[in-house]
């Protein structure tokens, strides 16, 4: 006899299932590789911030944290893996494991500040460690290079072979591998018990508590996690471009990361790898504008996501749709 | 050394006021329509800009361009009220933060696009400049005319909001929007009005900032964590609560930049940090 089964493993076990079109997704830029040899350096940019952007939306899209401090993290690991390289630690793999202990630990730190507030208390709290950070790598610029930023990182061959070419190959692929296997483990994060809880946390936190969820320790775990996969970014860009500049702690960088979010859709992991790409796609391609029309035209599109497509594409043409039926239905009426 | 402290003293208080009188606007319409707009500094900066154009090109006084940074910001107000703001109130704070990021970015876009990225001047009249002595103390004649002004001010606002019908509206519509709804009171209008004296008060401000606080298109991220800071410590929905807000981080900050130049902006940053985690509803909780 077949031992019977409760539905929610089932439903479980069926979320986490690979579908073919995430498979074709993955495809895409393996695909890029043999295509666009010239832009690979772009190509491992956009994996980077990719993967930032999903580090965000792990802590929002799921759990509802509202951060506009981010950056702090990714800074905090792009400094971590380059102070490391500078002072002769070339080892990819063990620097962004160090990086990634070192966001880890700052994020599980910070975590106990950041679950206590509501939104307002939370975005301040985050705006204000973030600004601090920036703060600490001003001022210690005997170490950080201050504004001028840390240059002087030396990668070592990957594996003793393969050396961080200048056309990005070697990087690109680096990159693709850490960005995937990462993202293998949040997916399957997300789609696990607690990963679910998260959800009910972002839409009825008063209630968790009535199902026994500890819903503070689980935004703890949630924030310390996304902290460390921003940090893993953090150091892979830092590793790729052998640069650390100030920028990659500022506020425009946490702001713009929540533009990509939100242009690719919360809370389903993938829109932060859609929107950071065509985020950036866009940018390089607008690059020969002025960077203040730039600014002008992506203020504009945040606000007309906000207004007119809430939730991305998906979201914006339910809503067109209601309007129609709304006007069917007054007509009808008249 | 006591009067050097006292010196200092005064430029926080005077520091503070004019950070009150950006955000008791912020303050105010957080408290009333829960709505988080970090597009705040962007109606200080279009009042700044008002106020130097007013200035050099149609060759006004300080003092008349002054009323008119806050007619203009409360105008934009107004309208982006009606046209954006309204349909926002009920979203996540989320939508609400990305749309007034947005509104920004936009903002300083536009003011780079028409007054160039550089810092703007303003030429204070001859009797703003110098130095008053108070007994032994030197101040500045500007600080002291901006602390008289804004303490005119905000006896107005006070009388407004606890003495008028007005702002007997306002206060029963911050406690409970549904019911001051039902009793008759237009709570949309309401918000408009609100909204467009808190914008104009914060073009006021901008304009009287110009000397203190620069006016450059990145006014309003550079100066976005000190409004949010008045109203997050102050508690939203209060007068009383960012006035005090404001002065004890203008006191700081300014003591901070003179006696540890060091520490830079640490101690504003450490002191928000402390401040939220110590009151995470503000520093005075509206009572109901």
């Amino acid at each position: 006899m077949m031992p019977l089964r409760s539905p929610v493993p089932n439903n479980l076990s069926s979320r986490h299932r690979w579908r073919a079109g995430e498979i074709g997704f993955w495809l895409l830029p393996i695909a890029a590789y043999f295509m666009f040899p010239g832009y690979l350096i772009l190509g491992s940019q956009i994996l980077i911030t990719g993967l930032f952007a999903v580090s965000l939306d792990l802590i929002l899209g799921y759990a509802g944290i509202l951060s506009l401090g981010h950056a702090a993290f990714f800074g905090i690991g792009a400094y971590t893996a380059g102070l490391l390289a500078v002072h002769g630690w070339g080892d990819a793999f063990s620097g962004l494991l160090a990086a990634a202990m070192v966001s880890a630990v700052c994020g599980f730190l910070i975590s106990f500040l950041v679950v206590r507030g509501q939104d307002l208390t939370r975005l301040m709290v985050t705006l204000g460690i973030g600004l601090m950070l920036f703060e600490v790598a001003n001022k210690a610029a005997s170490y950080t290079g201050g504004v001028d930023g840390l240059s002087g990182v030396s990668m070592d061959k990957l594996f003793g072979r393969f050396e961080f070419d200048l056309n990005g190959q070697t990087a690109y692929l680096y990159c693709l591998a850490v960005v995937f296997l990462l993202f293998v483990i949040l997916r399957r994060l997300v789609h696990s018990p607690f990963g679910l809880s998260l959800t009910g946390i972002r839409e009825q936190a008063k209630r968790m508590p009535a199902i026994g969820a500890n819903v503070p320790r689980k935004l703890i775990v949630v924030f310390t996690l996304g902290a460390t996969v921003a940090g893993v970014a953090g150091a892979l860009l830092a590793q790729t471009t052998q640069f650390v500049g100030m920028d990659t702690l500022g506020f425009p960088r946490s702001a713009e990361l929540l533009i990509m979010l939100v242009l690719g859709g919360t809370g389903r992991l993938y829109g932060g790898l859609v929107g950071a790409a065509v985020f950036m796609l866009m940018q390089d391609y607008l690059s020969g504008l002025n960077p203040v029309y730039w600014q002008f035209w992506i203020g504009l599109l945040l606000v007309t996501i906000v207004i007119f497509a809430r939730g991305g594409i998906l979201g914006g043409l339910e809503r067109l749709q209601e309007l129609l039926m709304h006007h069917v239905k007054e007509k009808a009426r008249k | 050394m006591l009067t050097h402290f006292l010196g200092v003293l005064f430029d926080g208080i005077a520091y503070g006021s004019l950070l009150f009188l950006i955000s008791v606007g912020l303050s105010v319409t957080m408290g009333l329509m829960n709505f988080i707009n970090l597009a705040h500094g962007a109606f200080a900066m279009l009042g700044g800009y008002v106020c130097v154009w007013a200035m050099s090109r149609l060759g006004l006084p300080f003092l008349v361009s002054l009323p008119l940074a806050f007619v203009a910001s409360a105008a934009v107000g107004v309208v982006l009220e009606q046209l954006l703001y309204r349909r926002l109130y009920r979203a996540k704070h989320l939508d609400q933060v990305l749309f007034s990021i947005g509104l920004t970015f936009m903002a300083m876009a536009a003011a780079t696009y028409v007054w160039g990225s550089s810092q703007q001047p303003v030429n204070l009249p001859d009797w703003l400049t110098g130095q008053i002595s108070i007994g032994a103390l030197q101040v500045g004649a500007y600080r002291v005319f901006l602390i008289a002004l804004v303490i005119v001010i905000t006896a107005l606002l006070g009388y407004l909001v606890e003495r008028t019908r007005y702002g007997a509206q306002i206060r029963a519509a911050v406690d409970n929007r549904e019911v001051a709804a039902g009793l008759g009171i237009n709570v949309n209008r309401l918000f408009t009005l609100t909204f467009a004296l808190g914008s104009g008060l914060a073009g006021l401000g901008g304009g009287l900032g110009i000397d203190v606080l620069g006016l450059d298109p990145t006014f309003p991220v550079k100066y976005m964590v000190y409004f949010l800071l008045v109203v997050a410590v102050g508690g939203a929905g209060t007068i009383r609560g960012p006035l005090f807000a404001a002065l004890i981080l203008g006191v700081f900050d300014v003591a901070g930049k003179y006696y540890l130049p060091e520490s830079g902006a640490f101690i504003i940053y450490g002191l928000m940090v402390f401040l939220l985690l110590l009151f995470p509803a503000g520093l005075i909780g509206r009572r109901a």
